[in-house]
Formats: C-alpha cells, structure tokens, sequence
C-alpha cells in the first residue's frame, strides 16, 4: 500500500480528472447542519477513506452522492463532468454504486431477485432472472464474490449479505463503490476477504470510497483519507503520510488515548460464579451449550465474539430476563450464594436487589424508553426503592434530585433531565443507562456493548468508569463485539462462539490474530481443544477465511 | 344430502364468496405494497352505492360498473393522499373512509331517491344478468359433469367469471412480471426499491389504484348483480371479512381463493338451512348466520397458524434521517 503514496501526494499535472469532485456541498436537515461547506476530491483507481466519529456527517455526504438526499448547496462532478444527482437512477447511471451500513436487500427475496430489483431488462422477469445468473457466475468468478444465486437473503450470513450488496453495485456498472461502515458486522476473517476483494476491485480500475470509523481500516487498505468532524472536512491526506495518532486527534479536535490507562488488577474472592450454564430458545436452539466462569472482585472479564455466538442470551439470562419459552439449566453463585435460575428468584428485579447492575447490549430497546424523560429513566428498575416513595406516591422530586446528580457526574449533555431519552445523542443516552447502573453501585456489572454507536470522547469517559468501578474493588462482565475495546479494558478475555467459550486469554499475551480465530470457531492447539471439549470437527478448520465463519449460527 | 343440494349450496358459495374473493384480491395488491387497507370494506360500499344510483339512471349495469369503479377510486385516492403523499396512519385513513362511505352514501341516497338511503330496484339490463355458457343445456344430461357445468359453473354473472379470473392473473403479475417484483419489494423494504432507482410513491399509487378498481368491481357486483340496487350498509362487513381471509391466505392469490370460497360456503350454508337439526339439538339461525364472524375472530386471533404481513405494511415510507 505504500506504492500508492504517490497517488494523493504527487500527481502528475497529465492526470485524468477525478472519479468524484465535490465543492462546497452543504446539507441540513432543520436546525442541524449535517455537512457544511464539503470539498472532496477521489482520484480515479485509488481506495479513498472518509473516517470521523459518528455524526459527523460520513454517511449523509456519501447519501448525497447516491442521490438519496439533495444537497441545499454545493456542485458534484463525476469524471470531469459536472452533474446534478436528483435521485439513485441518475446516480446508478453515472456509475455510482452504494453497499449501505444497513442493507437495503429484500429480506424473502432470492439473491438474483435483490441483484436485478429496479434494473429488469422488460416487463417479464424470466429474461432478466436468466442474464443475471450468467452475469454473477462471472463476477463471483472474477471478485471472489460467491454467493448461491437461489438463496433467499434471510438465509444468508450477514458477510454473504454484504456480497449481495456488492454485487448488487457490480451489476449496475458501477465504477464508483461506496460503502458505509462495511466491517462493522463482520468477522475479523470475513473483514479481510473483504479488503481481499476491495484490492482486487481496485486493480480493475474501479474507485472506492471507504467509510469507517476504524483507524486499523483506514491505514491496512485506503490510499488517501479524508477526515471528517462535526459536518466538516478538516484533512485530506495521502494514507502513507499520516499515523493513526494524527487521525484520531484530527477526529476529535484534540489528543485522545486510544490505550485506556490502568494499573494491573488485584483480585479478590469470586464474585460470580457461573457453571455449566445451558440454554435452548423456544425453537429449540441451544443457545448456550455449557458456560463456565468465574469473576473475581476488582477484575473486568471481556467476552469477546461475532455476535449472535449466544453474548445476548448470557447476558439476559445473567439480568434475569432470558427470552420467553428458554429452557435453562446449570448453576451461578454471586457472593457465594445460589442465584435462582427459574421460578419467582429469577428476576430481573431480584437480581438488581442482589447487586447485580446491567447496561444492555441495546440501550434504545432495552435500557430506556426513548419517550420517557431522562429522569423518568433514571429511576427505572430502582424505582421501587424506598427513598423513592412517598406514601403511596412516587416522590419525583427525590428522582429529579438524583437523575441531576447523575447528569452531572457523568457529563450527560444537554444538562436538562426533563428532556425525553431520545432527544439525546448516542453517546449521551449510553452516559443516562451507564449513570443509573454505576452510581447505585453494584457488586457485579453486566456491560453489554457499552461503546456501540458512541462518539470516541464518550467512549473515553465510559472507559475510565468501568475501570474505576474495577478498582473500587467490584466485578465487571464485559460483553463487547469490538476487539480493541475487550484487548484494552479486560484483564482476562473469554472469547464465545456457537455458544460455548472458546478459550481463555490474557490481553497482554495474545493478539487479535488470534483471538479471531478463536472467534470464528478454531481452537489454537490440541491441548485446548480437548480441554473445552470441542469435537474434533471444530478443529484445525483448513480453509478458514470465511467459510467458517459462515457456517457459525446466526 | 342429495348430489343436487350440494350442487346448490356450491352454486350459492360461488355468489357469496365473489365481492369476498374482489375485496380479498384488492387488498392484496394494497397490503402487499405495503399500505394497510382496512377500508376495503367503505370502498366496496361507496362502489355499491354509485354503480347502483348510475344504473338505475341509465338504465345501464356496464356504466354502473364503471361508476361503482369511479366511486372506489375516489376513496382510493383519499387513502393514498393519506397514508402516502402526506405519511399520515394508514388505519386511521381507513376507519375514517368506512365512516365516510357509511355516511355519505346514505345522506346521498335519501336526497337523490327519498327511499330512506335505498336506491330504487333495479330491472333489465341496469343489472348484470346470468350469463348461460355454450352446450349448457345438451352437456346438462350427462350424468355428474352434465350438473356440475350447467348449474355450478354456467349460469352466473359476467363479473363472477371476472373475480375467478383475477386470481391466476394475480398470480402472474405477482411472481411474474417487473410490476410485481417490485410491488412486492416495497411492500418488504421500500428502502431497496428507492436505493434501486425506483419510486416508492408511485408504485404504491398504482397498488391503491389497482385496489380501487377491484373494490369498485366487487360493490358494483353487490348492487347491481347480487341484489337488485343498494341498501343502506349493504356490504355488511364484507369488507372486514376479506381482511381475515387475507391474512388466512397468508396475501397469496391463491389462498385467496381458497379462504373466500370457506367463507362463501359458511354464508351458503346458513342461507339453506337458518335452523340446522343436528338431531339431538337445532342449531339457531342466530348462529348459523354468525358463523363467518365467528370464523373471521379465529382467524384474526391467530389460531390458523402464523401469518407474516408484508414487513413494511402499515409504515409511511420516511427516508431515514
């Protein structure tokens, strides 16, 4: 990737014009300016990163150059030429081509259905369905894009989904590939064999524009990157001549550590203590298949994994709501004594009771309700407390004083309680749930994607909480799909997959490389794997790229 | 129970299930587009009244038919503006659009006719007559099939034959055409339909349009071809139960047909025997005649396994922000 240096640095005064040329495109929907005065220049042939936090305007300047949003200002050239984008046909037709963050496939549709939607050669489908099976026999074999032309997208891995949406761009004839967060739920392998084939899209000539807000991404594939902040463009610069370092601080406005700072842990007595936990869901599913652990005081376990390997199900089950219908045996201990697995014990309500605090992996489904004001979901789950009541009232006063208090420790912005939980921005929801868990101090934190979908300065202070709840000598059960942050604030790491845990690691020992193999289902060694249990079927998974991943559940 | 009976109540089914299999087709269109119908039931009432009125005074059931499609459409387009141009709630269009109908067509009818709502019979050619299929009368001595052309399938209107029809042509438009790939698709995601290039909006107009139409034919078909004018409420919540027969066939074509037929049947069958003796105990005619609304909350309760709407049925389509 350094030969591409030259690219964005030095270019020859003879070049052809850029792919895309943006000047001064704004944009704002009501009060909010999602991107002010945006100049963006992609050079043909060439992997182009747009990086920033979330809201920073990424998804809604690429939204425009699909043609899915009208800028307010500002002129868009493709190729030289200039052109005005009224919707995603002419998009489509100038060659741009779009892989959405969240797809936009039919969900019970087939492959070749979602492939040909909007580009049918008449009014009769059969034709169309025929050429298009021919034409994705040559692209599966020209990109390494295979997929089962006759599956319905339900059926499919969200990795082969994804290939779909490509695919989808490649049949239209796009030269220009925009794609939107494309690694954010993808398997470290499946990631790879996606830059895999972004390189072999780039060597036909075709032009990427890549989205993320991974620095890890942006240095491994991209040959120039824009970096966005607030609606603004502050940096273009050829990939080579930066450092992440200098990326996140142009990110944020300021310097950021990405390493969390904290001292080695000091485990006391076991906290929890989880045996041979199953789990079968109403279809019959075993979703949990023998879970075993141990979290001592003072010390964080991460449990790391692709979800959807069972994190969701442990994690309820451990908050005291697994899902309806779930069959559940084995055996947890908190402080010691038996926790009820079914029956009127088990509830989410008896667990907060027994210490036992919960940040769930969906804070706007499950940990407020978005319509309710900050305060009102500030008592939630703590609301039957004595200090609450009054008489047969609640007494909100004594709710308001807490939720300000709350607000204030941990900087929740706007500083106004009375303001509904989804008037707030991500960042600042996640800071409303973390507050209500961590200021009634628990023995025992379940912690469920606590950065998901929050801005890098938020994340930071989250951080810092969590280890300083650790240090305050409680236990901390860290659930989280993102590998960085599991490496960065665990002191033991679990890593699930297909229900089980794969293995145990130490974050100062391992590496990404290896945790994503355990990821993906591969135990490292024989020692190991007849230590687990595994069935030797799970080893040594020759062709491990994506395959495996995909036969992983869903 | 002789083989003639049966033939009978089989005939009588095939009347009833008609406005129910038209309204049952019309929603699908609009359902599967994503746009919720529960005034089927006011535009069936709407098409009845006008087809009637405009029959009556031409003397003409072909110009009814084609009023009683005008009366429709405008609540078609009413919803449309509703629930799509402005995203506003697709059940709260619908409720209002029965009432509308419900109201409309009586106040219309007491100052046009002065029969208290009631439209003034109908006679000759301002009614659909039955249409005899050719050799029905020499087929009709050969024994069993002679019965079953001659009375069953011979000898009813022009748009009973229309409704059957419908039901394969539904199908292929479906499953086989652009048109219906991509119905089908904003009714799933209108998201991939819009990234695609194509307008959401506008296929949800034709959808409703469609709708429309059919909803129009079957009202025609209540006034001008099952009786003989309109009378006030006529539809009798026919429209509520092409809703369930929906959703019992799962808004495919051809369970379409098959749960408007059970529901034409019961209605049949009620019709023939008002006090069903079982012997021991007399069934009364009360619930004979409850029958389908009986089946209608079983049905809507769920009982016949589970049915999954379109995904985006109900929901205005808002680009996200």
């Amino acid at each position: 990737m350094a030969m591409t240096a030259q690219d964005a640095g030095g270019r020859p005064e003879t070049a052809a014009p850029y792919a895309i040329e943006l000047k001064g495109i704004s944009k704002a929907f009501g009060p909010v300016q999602a991107n002010k005065d945006i100049d963006l220049r992609v050079a043909k042939g060439s992997i182009h990163g747009i990086i920033g936090e979330n809201g920073a305007g990424k998804s809604t300047l690429m939204s425009i150059l699909y043609g899915f949003y009208k800028p307010d200002r500002g002129r868009i050239l493709v190729n030289g030429e200039p052109i005005a984008i009224a919707d995603s046909q002419t998009a489509i037709r100038a060659g741009i081509g779009m892989v959405f963050q969240h797809f936009k496939l039919v969900q019970n549709f087939t492959v070749l259905e979602n492939i040909i939607l909007g580009v049918e050669d008449g009014r009769l489908l059969r034709p169309s369905l025929a050429k298009a099976r021919g034409v994705l026999k040559q692209l599966a074999h020209e990109y390494e894009l295979n997929v089962d032309p006759d599956e319905t997208i339900e059926e499919l891995s969200v990795g082969h989904q994804q290939r779909v949406e490509i695919l989808k761009a490649l049949y239209r004839q796009a030269d220009i590939l925009i794609l939107d967060e494309p690694t954010g739920v993808l398997t470290p392998a499946e990631a790879d064999h996606l830059f895999r084939i972004l390189e072999g899209l780039k060597a036909e000539g075709k032009t990427i524009i890549l989205i993320t807000h991974k620095l890890r991404e942006i240095m491994d594939i991209t040959d120039t990157v824009s970096v966005m902040r607030r609606g603004e463009m502050v940096a273009s610069v050829s990939t080579a001549e930066t450092s992440p370092e200098a990326l996140a601080e142009l990110m944020v406005g300021r310097k950021v550590l990405l390493n969390v700072d904290k001292t080695p842990a000091r485990p006391g007595a076991p906290v929890l203590e989880v045996r041979d936990l199953h789990l079968i869901d109403h279809e019959g599913v075993e979703r949990l298949r023998g879970i075993s652990f141990d979290i001592r005081a003072g010390e964080i376990l991460g449990i790391a994994g692709v979800s959807g390997n069972g994190q969701t199900q442990l994690l309820e089950l451990l908050g005291g709501y697994p899902e309806k219908g779930a069959r559940v045996s084995g055996a947890i201990r908190m402080n010691g004594e038996a926790l009820d697995l079914t029956g009127a014990g088990s509830d989410a309500r008896t667990r907060r009771r027994r210490g036992i605090g919960h940040v769930p992996e969906d804070r706007q489904t499950e940990g407020l309700i978005m319509d309710f004001t900050a305060w009102e979901n500030i008592a939630f789950g703590y609301h039957d407390k004595a200090e609450y009541q009054k008489g047969w009232l609640m007494d909100n006063d004594a709710i308001r004083r807490d939720a300000k208090k709350y607000m204030e420790d941990f900087d929740c912005r706007p500083r106004n309680c009375d303001l509904a939980a989804r008037d707030f921005s991500g960042g600042n929801q996640q800071k409303l749930v973390v507050a209500r868990e961590l200021e009634r101090n628990p023995d025992l934190l379940l912690i469920g994607q606590p950065t998901r979908g929050v801005d890098i300065g938020a994340i930071e202070f989250i951080h810092k909480r969590i280890i300083e709840l650790r240090d305050a000598g409680k236990a901390v059960l860290l659930v989280s799909v993102e590998l960085d942050e599991i490496l960065s604030l665990s002191d033991r790491i679990a890593v699930m997959f297909d229900g089980r845990i794969m293995g145990e690691r130490l974050p100062d020992q391992t590496t990404t490389g290896e945790l994503g193999l355990l990821m993906a289902g591969v135990t490292d060694t024989e020692h190991h794997a007849a230590e687990d249990g595994i069935p030797p079927e799970h080893r040594h998974v020759d062709d491990l790229p994506d395959e495996t991943a995909n036969g992983g559940p869903r | 129970m002789d083989f003639n009976t049966v033939l009978q109540i089989l005939d009588s089914a095939v009347r009833l299930m008609t406005p129910l299999l038209l309204a049952c087709l019309a929603g699908l269109y609009s359902e599967r587009s994503g746009v919720f119908d529960i005034g089927l039931e006011g535009k069936m009432l709407m098409a009845a009244f006008t087809a009637a009125s405009v029959a009556y005074a031409t003397g003409s059931a072909w110009l009814g038919l084609l009023a009683g499609i005008g009366g429709s459409m405008a609540m078609s387009l009413i919803h449309g503006l509703a629930s799509i141009t402005f995203m506003g709630n697709q059940l709260i269009s619908g409720v209002a659009i029965n009432f509308l109908a419900s109201g409309m067509t009586v106040l219309l009818g007491q100052k046009i006719f002065g029969l208290g709502g009631r439209t003034p019979s109908l006679q000759g050619a301002a009614r659909f007559q039955e249409i005899t299929l050719p050799l029905a009368d020499t087929l009709g001595q050969v024994p069993v099939i002679g019965p079953i052309y001659a009375q069953l399938i011979s000898g009813h209107s022009i748009l009973v034959y229309v409704a059957f029809l419908a039901v394969p042509l539904t199908w292929w438009v479906l499953f086989r055409t652009r048109f219906g790939l991509r119905l089908r698709a904003v009714g799933e995601n209108p998201a991939s339909v819009d990234t695609a290039g194509v307008s959401v909006t506008r296929l949800r107009y034709a959808a409703i349009g469609i709708c429309g139409v059919l909803t129009g034919i079957a009202g025609a078909y209540l006034a001008t071809s099952l009786s003989a004018g309109f009378v006030k409420e006529m539809t009798a919540g026919r429209g509520f139960i092409a809703l369930a027969a929906l959703i019992f066939a799962k808004w495919r074509p051809w369970g379409a047909l098959g749960a408007t037929f059970l529901f034409g049947l019961l209605e049949a069958i009620a019709n023939r025997y008002p006090n069903l003796d079982l012997g021991i105990v007399t069934v009364p005619s009360m619930f004979m005649n409850a029958l389908p609304y009986i089946l209608t909350v079983i049905i809507l309760a769920g009982f016949v396994g589970r049915a999954i709407p379109p995904r985006a049925g109900g929901e205005p389509y808002v680009k996200e922000r």
